[in-house]
């Protein structure tokens, strides 16, 4: 338990949470790539909830984590749900084919 | 006595109403019988109620000859209060007598004369609610009262004379007297303005209180900047203004001849009752004001005499039989403006009343005619038609002796009456305005002799001109026609004769028109020997020149229409540019069709080609719209559609709005370091 204390902790959590970002941005080619980084994202902030739980000694961060992870899990079901689905009816799950948006 | 005249005052305006709108809204329920005895009876009470009223406020002399009432409070705005009230005196309770009458009159006729028409419901609806807004003009007691009255009988005179609405004439004509109505309406209404701004108050008796205590003296109008103008001189010169739209005074005369393609029933209300004596009543109800105003009252002198002459004279061209009656009622309310003109305004009244008699008596008479001609009115194509309609004959003679002022009728009374006043005033005065007017009134009686007799010879003597299958169809008219001829005659006749004495010299209007200081009656009162006397009055006229005019007039329409025609036709060719001038009418609808109606379409087209297609369609709407399109054809590259950029947009304002909210946080933490 040496050297690593709560700035290394939230320091890793802001990297993961960048990268996902920055995922989302650059990535143009796979739809599965974007949920993989949304997933990245929660537990980057799920990482934050247990650093400061450990470090201030308190346990409710860490069942918020549990309940977090269980609740990313349902999503990432549901998202990927959503992909099949998008699959099925454009037999693509290409991001620079989604501009749907545009009006 | 108070609650009795109360009700009667309020059934006289509402029960022509209640007729018009049963006429008018119920039209095909109750038919054409129940159109018009609903509005028969309609009119037939108010005459009864309007003879009771006479009755009781005059006759009985209710609190001095005067009632007022006011009705309802319709709104209060600082000092002004505006009301719907009635005001009865003398010269409301003579008017309220003569609308009805003559308004029963023509209903009754209307019945014969509009036998044939799909339009009957409308148009007793329309006539009823004719009688209606005079009747409420008549009965204001105040300005905006009155100025209601006055435009609603613009209105359905507007509605009455373009009745056939398919007739492209007809159309034509009452937008004419519209817009010339509005014309005088505007001046009228300024005129109003300027009563409420100098002397603080609409009604009557405060106005008039207000006039004769500060005589408006030192109050002056500025409307060329630097020049003052007396303010009682300009509101009277403003109202009479609007009473020259509504009399048909020179120069808005223009749309009462034209007013001729109306049914010959509204010609004779317009005529006679309800609209053109709107101007004459009006300036003498305003008498206090405007004998305060000796510019005003020239004004008024000066435009009455040339109506009264030129006007006249248009009517010795005209061969549409109902084109001359009409010139001769322009010539007659010129001769009432010069009435009022001097001062006499009794007089002026006393004209607008046998003349309404007399008036619709040869304006029915002439319908009669027209009836029995199959609607030809053409005078050229009639023709000793003495032989076939005597009714129409014997009255349409009584009416054009009254109409020329032969003595006993009682036209010849009002007439002379006002030429001794102009006279009389002439001889005051000096004045060259003055002296015009009496040789204006003296001239027109020459003149209206000459056309009214031109017609009469043409008409009911001399040689049939009209064709085979006219002339066998040719019969009086029933009762329904001939009734209210016969009725209108005995007023025609008598109603001078009886009335003389008491209406101008009895002080009968000594309550209601104020007499200026040199007061033209009392001076011809003072030339009589022990006072004045109908008889001696009547045989005086006998040896005066109006007599002698008229007989000439006679005499020249009989050699020239009956004895030698041939005379009349080379003296137009003789005279023909005279002839062509009369024929135009002076060139006022010219003119008027050239600069005002072309130089206001001109405007309009130059505003419908700047300002509507240019700049309003072009510029504004247009413009606007480009300018927008030019904008979102920029802003619409930044959507893009993809999710990406959303969330990149999103993260970044995100990112923006922490950096606001932690920065001050931040910047504390660096200077505590």
């Amino acid at each position: 338990m040496t050297g690593i204390g709560l700035q290394e902790c939230l320091f890793l959590a802001a990297l993961l949470f960048c990268i996902s970002i920055a995922g989302i941005f650059i990535n143009r080619k796979n739809l599965i790539v974007l949920l993989m980084c949304i997933e990245l994202m929660l537990l980057a902030i799920n990482l934050n909830f247990i650093a400061f739980s450990y470090f201030s000694a308190t346990i409710s961060g860490q069942i918020f984590v549990f309940f977090i992870l269980t609740v990313a899990a349902a999503e990432a079901a549901i998202g990927l749900a959503i992909l099949v689905t998008l699959y099925r009816n454009r037999q693509t799950i290409n991001v620079a084919d989604l501009d749907e948006m545009k009006g | 006595m108070q609650n009795t005249l109360i009700t009667l005052s309020l059934i006289i305006p509402l029960a022509p109403l209640a007729g018009a709108l049963l006429a008018g809204l119920f039209g095909k329920t109750i038919r054409r019988s129940g159109a018009h005895w609903v509005t028969i009876i309609g009119v037939a009470v108010s005459f009864i109620c309007s003879v009771l009223v006479f009755k009781y406020v005059i006759i009985d002399d209710f609190n001095g000859g005067k009632f007022t009432y006011v009705v309802y409070q319709w709104l209060q705005s600082d000092n002004f209060d505006f009301h719907i009230g009635f005001l009865i005196d003398g010269l409301t309770a003579v008017m309220l007598l003569v609308v009805t009458f003559v308004s029963l009159m023509v209903h009754i006729y209307t019945i014969g004369y509009m036998k044939d028409d799909p339009g009957y419901q409308r148009f007793f609806s329309y006539i009823a609610l004719f009688t209606f807004s005079m009747l409420m003009l008549v009965m204001a007691d105040n300005f905006l009262q009155l100025f209601f009255g006055w435009e609603a009988v613009g209105l359905v005179s507007y509605l009455l004379i373009g009745f056939w609405y398919k007739k492209e004439t007809a159309i034509f004509a009452n937008l004419k007297a519209f817009l010339v109505n509005r014309v005088g309406d505007f001046g009228f209404l300024l005129g109003i303005a300027g009563v409420l701004y100098f002397a603080d108050s609409l009604n009557y008796a405060e106005v008039f209180a207000h006039a004769e205590k500060t005589k408006f003296s030192g109050q002056v109008i500025q409307i060329i900047p630097g020049v003052d103008w007396s303010a009682i001189t300009v509101i009277c010169i403003l109202l009479f203004i609007g009473a020259m739209g509504k009399s048909a005074q020179v120069p808005l005369h223009v749309w009462l001849p034209d007013s001729m393609e109306g049914p010959t029933p509204i010609s004779a209300l317009i005529h006679a009752a309800t609209m053109v004596t709107a101007g004459i009543f009006m300036v003498s109800r305003m008498s206090p004001l405007f004998v305060l105003s000796e510019t005003a009252m020239t004004m008024v002198l000066l435009v009455g005499a040339i109506t009264a002459l030129f006007m006249g004279l248009l009517g010795l061209v005209q061969n549409d039989i109902k084109r001359v009656v009409a010139y001769s009622t322009l010539s007659q309310l010129g001769y009432m403006t010069v009435a009022l003109g001097t001062g006499a305004f009794a007089a002026g009244m006393f004209h607008l009343m046998t003349h309404a008699f007399f008036k619709a008596l040869l304006f029915l008479g002439a319908g009669s005619v027209i009836i029995a001609m199959h609607h030809q009115q053409d005078m050229r194509k009639m023709g000793n038609l003495k032989k076939y309609l005597p009714i129409t004959y014997w009255t349409a003679l009584i009416g054009s002796l009254a109409l020329i002022g032969f003595p006993g009728f009682s036209g010849f009374y009002s007439k002379d009456i006002i030429i001794e006043a102009t006279r009389a005033l002439a001889g005051h005065s000096q004045s060259g305005i003055a002296q015009f007017a009496y040789f204006s009134v003296l001239a027109g009686v020459l003149i209206t002799a000459l056309y009214t007799f031109r017609m009469f010879f043409m008409v009911f003597h001399g040689k049939e001109r009209m064709d085979d299958h006219t002339k066998s169809h040719l019969k009086e008219p029933g009762w329904v026609v001939t009734g209210p001829l016969i009725f209108l005659a005995i007023p025609s006749l008598l109603i001078g004769l009886v009335t003389i004495a008491p209406m101008l010299f009895g002080g009968y209007f000594s309550n209601s028109i104020q007499t200026p200081e040199y007061n033209v009656l009392g001076e011809i009162e003072k030339h009589m020997d022990g006072g004045f006397g109908v008889g001696a009055f009547t045989l005086h006229g006998l040896l005066q020149p109006p007599f002698i005019l008229a007989l000439t007039g006679i005499a020249l329409a009989w050699f020239f229409t009956l004895k030698r025609p041939d005379y009349a036709e080379s003296l137009k060719k003789g005279l023909k540019p005279l002839y062509l001038i009369l024929v135009n009418h002076y060139f006022f609808d010219r003119v008027y069709q050239a600069v005002f109606a072309g130089g206001a379409r001109k405007v309009g087209n130059i505003l419908w080609n700047v300002g509507d297609r240019k700049i309003i369609d072009g510029l504004v709407i247009n413009g606007s719209a480009r300018t927008i399109g030019l904008f979102s054809r920029v802003f619409r590259k930044l959507q893009t559609g993809y999710l990406f950029h959303y969330a990149m947009v999103m993260v970044l304002g995100l990112l923006g709005m922490l950096t606001w909210l932690v920065w001050p946080v931040v910047k504390g933490v660096f200077n505590g370091v």
